[in-house]
């Protein structure tokens, strides 16, 4: 039973070059065909299917909007109708938030944060495939849904009493209320292995001052899910337990109160903008350091900054109420809370132009997309501070400003960056360069057509178009800018086929890349392009900040890890101190088998309340079978 | 890139107790949210409380017998808990074996007292707005319940299995972490269901 009583096993210290590489790739690669494609625990393979399976809801989500735009072009068109319009923007709002915005970000901390804290694979590598599943089945559950005519159309907020069984006796709410289930679940999953795999995982030395700009901001978004996503499980939860079993939450003949519906809501939604908008700043300030050619500016303010916007993205719900009769104490507040949080955003912004200023910008794709960044997201931000204003919100609350207004907000600070992100993050995951040219053609295509899109809206706004329209009379003299907006929408997507173009281009015919194509500092680009399955042969020790500036010809390393079986080292929380060579998970089918349980549980749930009762056991074998030792050598000691 | 090897890790130990241990901080983390799902749902019930002029809405408030018994009896829990932590700590398979019964007993036996703190609320989960939140409150508790106490049993079972190595002793220790945690989490819940109503 002891250690020592074991044959001693191969390490990494007796192996070298080649062949330590090919002992650990036969360590901790995924089997081939569809066993390894249904078992894989890679947080690569995982995080590539996650990334992939976002922009696949991000292009679902972009032709609704089309969709809209289309039929919004001129005044009363009949290419969609009331009901198929309501069911399509609610759709739209659903897909980018839940299937699409959340899930990329966490997608590409999945994929990054183990390479850039110097480890070979996530903490709780199983939860994390469990995740995935989890989300591909509540998205594929949405949109077969929507396919089936049972898409919601109560808006991506279902507002009470609108969604109650009283006013919509369909199926549709449920629908929405199950998919909320879905990916909050996944989305909670993954917050917890980032905590993990930052406080536990990172190579030896990565001090709390040494973790890279873009593992804080998901980390403290982690801490967001975490703090957020119980929220609107509870409203979920409820919402569906009043359409299926009669429980009262939001019936006012009973007690209830449909406000709380929205305290509830909101809770959740607010902080949701910042855990859309966080990892954004995090790419941001991972390509300004690349491609200004020196370190972010004022590093623990940038942190700072977040930490304080995580804080206060809690406290500010309630602006998104103002015109639901609040005492004018509690609007006041909310007023003052919301205009406070401009003032992080704005220490993180005057960073990074100081970081451009004193840097020698290279203006390459990703770093354009930084750009177009910062300027939109500037303008989301000041329309922001007006919408904070209670008698500026009462009067523009439901109109196009609004809609104006958070997608400067969000695809300014979120899409943006995130693009930069695909353009500077492609060669690592492929190992090929994604096309500079088509890359330019891209930025301008989106900068443009985004700005055409969106900035008549505040104009419609303000002339009094509401949201949630789905058509307008001519008298109205809204034709013009709306034709407009829609030739801008076709404009940017435009923008989005041609980086589709890009990809499927440049996988093909893409400069070959190398480790580290942009001279860039982290610990991503120490291993090859893309990385082997153990991320790194030996795993780095970090002196420094950036540790590939400080000395880009040689790594410092420990060694010592097993080249047998999988094994990660976990260090100390604040001083990253080695402390366990711990075992790590190997390949297994339960956490799909989980995710099936789990998704026959909550679909049956909205058939019948029964559907909890049967729903359990297999929920709880696969379970068990998840949790109960293979037997091999890492499970037994 | 050239690999310089600065340093040796080969004797550590391959698994550890506490925040040195990867599934510890896992637990933490889904304490904390499930933590926030309970501040949440007490936060609901404050604001239906708030709200309605008169509380507990048509139905007397839960009878206190069952909440108090399983105040006690989560309590005491804590002792044979605490025992068996030390004994996964020591290593002692025999104490630990006796210890993963004893709380499963234990789990199970509040189980049952909570079938009674169900049909002792005096009110059904359709009566009311009130009925709906403190059934959604005892039902989320339940869940908690339910989960560690199968947890606790599938672990005292692996316990007999030839599964049961060194490191298993880690996972029993986490168990025992995640124990105090239910029975932290429904102190103030039991303040809230029987008491409160009775303001």
């Amino acid at each position: 039973m002891s250690i020592a009583a074991e044959p001693r096993e191969i390490r990494d210290d007796v192996l070298n070059g080649l062949q330590l590489s090919t002992q650990l790739e036969r360590v901790w690669r995924t089997p081939s065909g569809w066993t390894g494609a249904l078992t894989s625990v890679d947080h690569k393979v995982v995080g590539r299917r996650y990334i992939v399976t976002a922009f696949a809801f991000l292009l679902l989500g972009g032709i609704l909007a089309i969709l809209m735009r289309v039929q919004l072009a001129g005044p009363e068109k009949t290419f969609l109708s009331a009901d198929k319009y309501n069911q399509i923007f609610t759709m739209h709002g659903s897909t980018m938030m839940f299937l699409f915005a959340v899930p990329v970000m966490e997608a590409f901390a999945v994929y990054l944060v183990p390479l850039m804290v110097g480890t070979r694979n996530i903490a709780f590598p199983r939860l994390n495939a469990f995740s995935y599943w989890m989300f591909l089945f509540g998205g594929c559950f949405l949109w077969i849904s929507f396919a089936l005519n049972v898409g919601p159309d109560v808006g991506w907020f279902a507002y009470v009493p609108l969604s109650s069984l009283q006013y919509t006796p369909t199926k549709r709410p449920d629908v929405w209320a199950q998919m909320i289930t879905f990916t909050e679940v996944a989305a909670l999953a993954v917050a917890v292995e980032i905590i993990v795999t930052v406080f536990k995982l990172r190579a030896p030395g990565m001090t709390l001052d040494r973790i890279p700009l873009f593992v804080w901001a998901m980390l403290i978004t982690a801490f967001l899910v975490m703090f957020a996503m119980p929220s609107v499980m509870v409203a979920s939860t409820s919402l569906i337990l009043d359409r299926l079993v009669n429980t009262r939450f939001y019936d006012s003949s009973s007690g209830g109160h449909p406000l709380l519906w929205q305290h509830l809501f909101w809770f959740f939604g607010h902080p949701e903008v910042y855990i859309i908008f966080i990892p954004g700043t995090g790419m941001v300030s991972a390509i300004l350091a690349t491609f200004a050619r020196r370190p972010v500016v004022g590093y623990p303010v940038v942190i700072l900054s977040l930490i304080a916007t995580g804080f206060l993205s809690f406290g500010l719900w309630v602006h998104h109420m103002f015109v639901t009769g609040l005492p004018q104490l509690g609007a006041g507040l909310f007023t003052a809370s919301s205009m406070l949080i401009a003032v992080p955003s704005g220490l993180q912004i005057f960073c990074w132009l100081a970081t451009l200023w004193d840097g020698r910008p290279v203006y390459r794709t990703p770093l354009l997309f930084v750009i177009g960044f910062i300027v939109i997201f500037v303008l989301g931000g000041l329309s922001g501070v007006m919408v904070a204003s209670v008698p500026i919100d009462t009067q523009v609350h439901d109109t196009y400003f609004v809609v104006a207004h958070f997608h400067y907000v969000l695809i300014g600070g979120a899409v943006f960056p995130l693009i930069g992100a695909v353009y500077y993050w492609f060669p690592k995951i492929t190992g090929r360069m994604l096309s500079e040219s088509l890359g330019r053609w891209n930025f301008w295509l989106a900068f443009i057509g985004f700005n055409v899109a969106f900035f008549p809206m505040h104009i419609l706004g303000l002339i009094g178009m509401p949201r949630r329209v789905y058509t307008y009379t001519a008298n109205m003299d809204w034709a013009h800018l709306n034709l407009l907006s829609s030739g801008g929408a076709l404009v940017f997507a435009l923008s989005f086929a041609l980086l589709l173009v890009n990809v499927i281009y440049s996988l093909r015919k893409g400069e070959l890349a190398g480790d580290n194509p942009w001279s860039a500092s982290t610990l991503e680009w120490a291993t090859s392009s893309p990385p082997p399955p153990q991320n790194f042969d030996r795993i780095p020790v970090v002196k420094h900040r950036d540790p590939l500036w400080a000395d880009s010809m040689s790594l410092p390393v420990v060694a010592g890890l097993s080249a047998e079986r999988r094994e990660v080292l976990l260090t100390s929380l604040a001083e990253a101190e080695p402390q366990i060579r711990e075992a790590s998970p190997e390949p297994s089918i339960w956490p799909l088998l989980t995710a099936i349980a789990t998704t026959v549980f909550f679909i049956g749930s909205i058939f019948t309340p029964w559907a909890v009762l049967w729903g359990t056991p297999p929920m709880a074998v696969a379970l068990i079978g998840w949790f109960w030792p293979t037997g091999s050598r890492e499970d037994e000691e | 890139m050239r690999q310089t090897i600065v340093r040796n890790v080969a004797e550590l130990p391959t698994y550890g107790y506490g925040p040195r241990s990867g599934p510890w901080w896992g637990a933490m983390g889904f304490m904390a949210l499930e933590g926030m799902g309970f501040a949440i749902a007490i936060g609901a019930y404050l604001y239906l409380y708030a709200v309605n002029p008169n509380w507990p809405i048509g139905a007397a408030p839960p009878d206190l017998w069952p909440g108090t018994a399983e105040v006690a009896v989560y309590l005491l829990s804590i002792i044979p808990n605490e025992i068996t932590n030390r004994a996964a700590h020591r290593q002692d398979l025999a104490k630990v074996r006796v210890g993963l019964i004893v709380m499963a007993v234990i789990g199970t036996a509040l189980l049952v007292l909570r079938g009674f703190e169900f049909a002792h609320l005096n009110t059904r989960w359709d009566n009311s707005a009130y009925g709906s939140i403190v059934w959604l409150i005892l039902g989320l508790h339940t869940t908690h319940l339910a989960t560690d106490v199968g947890d606790t049993i599938v672990l005292a079972v692996l316990m007999f299995t030839r599964h049961a190595k060194p490191r298993r002793f880690s996972d029993v220790t986490d168990n025992v972490f995640y124990w105090n945690f239910v029975v932290l989490a429904w102190l103030p819940l039991y303040v809230l269901l029987d008491w409160v109503p009775r303001l």
